[in-house]
């Protein structure tokens, strides 16, 4: 039994892992600003999610487990309102979004005056 | 697997410090060490695990709070004028030290 | 009343699960600062049905579920497309409405579309919200309104 639960903890982490890392690289790959933001919203739902899910299965009872689940939960109150601010604020002060329509190579921002 | 998981964490952190060196603007940087953040509180509670001490965790909690604090305080101030991104300097703003 | 018995409770379980400690030095000190949190808050008038919404507490429970499945599929779609590249994302700033009639319903909305990666709240403005999307498909999903319909069931 106890075999299983590390098992599941251990396929837990891994997937955590190489969620973390894909938004890791989406962050260096993708384009502008607000495209960089998905793939950080990745890391912080799902990424940050599996592992302490993973962290959870590996100690399933006491004061441990109800802390990182208080960890998680605050993780994701905390990271929608973290986005939003930093989305207003660059949208209110004029950072443009770019267009799939304009025709813009990677890695430059598009910033309109 | 726990130590698989605390060096894949400690790369997302060294991917989110080159972006946050890069840029190239301000809100590219904001956003480099809003996940620099949120992954420590994260390295952290792997690493009460990997040394068998989740005592770690309260650490956790409270760095969570600090780095939310911390980001809604910078934006807060982003809305005051001299804060404003200026679009004739692209690649940087000249407050941002 | 039912709010600040349910503000008492979950500063009791805040106190409870961080301290960790259950000796009667500690206890007390623990209902002397939840008292001072709630005269404070009771001074600064925020304990209504906005800062502890009991009204959801049945249908909320339904409503995160789907969410959470939402979430997963998403972050799926993201990743995809950042290991496809560039070429493959549409990224589009697009203005939906948002159909809930209290603040509360809509700030529940505007959070969900940011919590959920592939869109982020931009803006919330009146009743229209402005999203940022990765994909021009997220978008044709927000305006068939599933997410819209479901909070606003929440709400009555």
């Amino acid at each position: 039994m106890d075999i299983i639960v590390d098992m599941i903890s251990a396929l837990f982490l891994l997937l955590g892992s190489f969620l973390c890392l894909s938004g890791g690289v989406g962050i260096l790959r993708f384009p502008d600003f607000y495209t960089r933001m998905h793939a950080v919203g990745v890391t912080d739902t799902l990424g940050a999610g599996m592992i302490l899910i993973g962290l959870m299965l590996q100690n399933p009872e006491g004061l441990v487990m109800l802390k990182l689940l208080m960890i998680l939960i605050m993780t994701l109150f905390i990271s929608p309102v973290a986005s939003h601010a930093l989305a207003k604020a660059a949208f209110r002060n004029d950072l443009a979004p770019m267009s799939d329509r304009e025709e813009t190579e990677g890695g430059t921002e598009s910033s309109i005056p | 697997m726990l130590i698989a998981a605390t060096i894949a964490i400690l790369v997302v952190m060294i991917l989110a410090i080159i972006r946050g060196v890069a840029g190239p603007t301000l809100y590219d940087r904001i956003l480099a060490v809003n996940m620099f953040g949120t992954k420590t509180v994260l390295l952290i509670s792997l690493l009460g695990f990997v040394m068998g001490r989740p005592d770690f965790l309260d650490i956790a909690i409270v760095y969570a709070l600090i780095n939310f604090i911390s980001i809604i305080g910078v934006l807060h101030f982003s809305d005051s004028t001299e804060f404003r991104h200026d679009p004739d300097d692209t690649g940087s703003t000249k407050k941002e030290s | 009343m039912p709010h600040t018995i349910s503000l008492f409770l979950t500063l009791a379980a805040f106190w409870l699960l961080n301290s960790g400690h259950y000796t009667l030095l500690i206890l007390s000190l623990g209902l002397i600062s939840i008292a001072l949190v709630l005269y404070i808050a009771h001074r600064m008038d925020v304990v209504d049905h906005e800062s502890q919404p009991l009204h959801l507490t049945l249908r909320i429970p339904a409503f995160h579920l789907w969410l959470t499945k939402e979430i997963i599929l998403s972050n799926i779609s993201v990743v995809k497309h950042i290991w496809l590249g560039n070429e493959t994302i549409s990224p589009v700033l697009a203005t939906i409405k948002a159909s809930q009639k209290t603040d509360m319903g809509k700030v529940i909305y505007a959070n969900s579309i940011t919590l959920t990666p592939g869109t982020v709240a931009v803006d919330l403005v009146g009743n229209q919200i402005t999203v940022h999307a990765l994909l021009r498909e997220n978008i044709e999903v927000l305006q068939a309104g599933e997410m819209d319909r479901r909070i606003s069931r929440l709400e009555d």
